[in-house]
């Protein structure tokens, strides 16, 4: 069975169409690639499929449900995993904080608890911290757990935000652009990263990368879209030879 | 690391209550043995207001990071509603009639008089939650002038309770108690209340819920995406906000014995904002120590009158420009004297 799958979805900016006629769909436990030149829409489909917009066309179905038209944190309480292009990781909080905020929507208590400090509120806040201190024993960031972001390297804040997102417990997890502004060290580490979590946590991965080395040793599958629109789907080779993505790429004159 | 779990797991004497009550008992046992005046007590009744505006101000501009210039209007909302209720059910005006109640319940009953005004100022602040939800940042600042206006202006032509002339009575109520126990009953609440609001607050701002709000001050998008309904978040934050700038309001009028409109207009609110950017936006003790030095520099500034209107703006320009992130920055007392920490903080977690 399909886990996401997205029918006819058309997206306009006003006048510009960002996204047109998309159809997609993702099966339980691959790791799937969506690439295109800069501005060919790929953000945008993450952002319909995480909440941000409604699709002025079109349905997305998750997990046997539709999820077009609810808010981000409603997609994001159905298991729906998802990280930036810039990182977005709250500077201000320590990683273990970061972390605890994926139970914000399952809290199990109300101010209530919280202004009397009732048992219930301290048995949760106790679970949470646990539980977060749990994953990042898996992550193994146990030592920076009170460390603030900004005080980490680059490449570790993406791990940081990797894990976060995974905290949500997804069966879907959304990479924008994984890679981008880390160094070529850094990228194969994150190739090895990325293919142990998708070992670990057996979930489905879904990235957008502009590093074909990125997307050609992770990717089962890889769609190309250029102005919104599907131009290629196909397994690694297939991509890497088709001459409609070479154009796109690399413009008319290239070919 | 795994001292992380342990350290949490470590008991740690608990020094706030004791700190606290016997403060409170020393300053009750000077006043009843008469070494503290009437004017001290009035000046320690409106640091006591002041803490809890500024504290409470502080959860939308310091925590949640939005810019918020109304306070005073959501005082004005608990001010009088605590008002009416208290000339209401306690004494008899030429306005209300005879009291609902016998004056002497007002012992017991005079907390929930402050507690009543607090929660119809909470519903008040629905009127910049809701807009909260679309509009942001300047926007948004321009709708709490606009409620801060509103709220005058509404009072202002209620002629019914006073208009512009202003609401009086609260004072019978006091004296009602006050023939039951000879107890300064006003300096009393305005202890309690002052020293709950700091403790919800913290305990609101510490809790993983409390977290919310301040992840839409880093980022507002990272909270929907970790799922966080910041609309929810929004409308706690700005509810408890103006729910217990309500109660201030409540016991304000119950110090002095007389409000109008203009006692809350933006110059009220203008006064909590410096007091929340004096002690450092985020900072809870900061609020609480700005509150204290602020009530104190008016207090010093009295003499000058109309004058003090120039030299509070100026304060806030300095302030901005030589120390924009307040006297605490965003941090505590114990981040600054970490030796102090085992005994100020939480034991669980
Ligand atoms: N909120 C918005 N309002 C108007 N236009 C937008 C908005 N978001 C994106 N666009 C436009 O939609 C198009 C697709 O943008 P999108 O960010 O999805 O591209 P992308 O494929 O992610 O590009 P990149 O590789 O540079 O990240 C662009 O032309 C962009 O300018
Ligand atoms: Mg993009």
């Amino acid at each position: 069975m399909s886990l996401l799958k997205i029918n006819d979805m058309t997206h306009r900016f006003g006048g510009l169409t960002a996204v047109s006629n998309l159809n997609y769909e993702l099966e339980d436990g691959k790791i799937y690639g969506l690439i295109g030149p800069n501005g060919a829409g790929k953000t945008t489909v993450f952002n319909l499929v995480s909440g941000f917009y409604n699709p002025s066309m079109g349905e997305i179905n998750y997990n046997g449900e539709v999820i077009n038209g609810m808010a981000p944190h409603d997609v994001a309480s159905r298991q729906i995993g998802r990280t930036f292009q810039n990182i977005r990781l709250w500077e201000d909080m320590t990683v273990l904080e970061n972390i605890k905020m994926s139970h914000h929507f399952k809290l199990g208590y109300n101010l209530i608890d919280v202004f009397f400090k009732t048992k219930k509120y301290q048995t949760r806040e106790k679970e949470i911290t646990e539980e977060a201190m749990e994953l990042l024993e898996v992550f193994k960031l146990t030592d920076l757990a009170h460390e603030r972001p900004s005080s980490l390297p680059y490449g570790i804040q993406r791990r940081v935000e990797i894990a976060r997102a995974l905290s949500l417990g997804p069966k879907l997890l959304m990479l924008d652009e994984p890679a981008a502004g880390l160094s070529t060290a850094d990228v194969v580490e994150l190739i090895d990263y990325i293919k142990w979590v998708h070992e670990t946590f057996n979930i489905t991965i879904w990235m957008i990368e502009h590093q074909m080395q990125v997307i050609m040793s992770l990717c089962d599958r890889i769609k190309v879209i250029d102005f919104g629109q599907e131009i290629a789907d196909g397994v690694p080779e297939e991509i890497q030879n088709n001459p409609e993505v070479i154009k796109a790429y690399l413009g008319d004159g290239a070919i | 690391m795994d001292n992380a779990i342990t350290l949490v797991n470590k008991k740690h004497i608990n020094l706030w209550p004791a700190v606290l009550g016997g403060g409170a008992l020393i300053i009750l046992g000077l006043v009843l043995g008469g070494v503290i005046n009437q004017y001290i007590q009035t000046v320690l009744m409106f640091i006591g207001i002041n803490i809890i505006l500024s504290a409470s101000l502080n959860i939308v501009n310091g925590y949640m990071g939005e810019f918020s210039c109304g306070h005073g209007g959501f005082m004005l909302v608990g001010a009088y509603t605590s008002s009416i209720l208290s000339v209401l059910f306690f004494t008899k005006s030429p306005w209300l009639g005879a009291p609902l109640l016998p004056p002497s319940s007002a012992v017991f009953l005079f907390p929930l008089v402050i507690i009543g005004g607090g929660i119809v100022a909470a519903f008040a602040g629905l009127l910049v939650a809701i807009p909260s939800f679309k509009t942001r940042d300047d926007y948004l600042a321009i709708i709490t002038i606009a409620a801060n206006f509103i709220f005058v202006s509404l009072v202002n032509n209620l002629e019914f309770i006073g208009g512009s002339r202003g609401f009086m009575g609260m004072k019978t109520t006091i004296y009602a108690m006050e023939d039951v126990a000879d107890l300064p009953f006003t300096l009393i609440w305005t202890m309690v209340f002052s020293t709950l609001s700091v403790f919800l607050i913290r305990r609101l701002m510490r809790s993983t819920f409390g977290k919310g709000i301040s992840s839409i001050r880093h980022d507002e998008i990272s909270a929907e995406i970790m799922g966080v309904n910041t609309n929810n978040m929004k409308i706690v934050a700005f509810m408890v906000s103006s729910g217990l700038a309500g109660i201030a309001g409540g016991l304000f009028a119950h110090v002095l014995g007389f409000i109008n409109p203009s006692s809350f207009n933006i110059m009220k609110s203008t006064e909590c904002l410096v007091m929340v950017y004096l002690g450092g936006m985020g900072s809870l003790s900061g609020s609480v120590l700005s509150a204290v030095v602020f009530t104190f520099l008016l207090e010093v500034m009295r003499p000058l009158q109309i004058l003090k209107w120039v030299i509070i703006p100026l304060m806030l320009i300095l302030l901005m420009q030589f120390r924009p992130e307040g006297l605490m920055g965003n941090r505590e007392l114990t981040d600054i004297f970490p030796k102090l920490k085992p005994y100020f903080k939480r034991r669980d977690l």
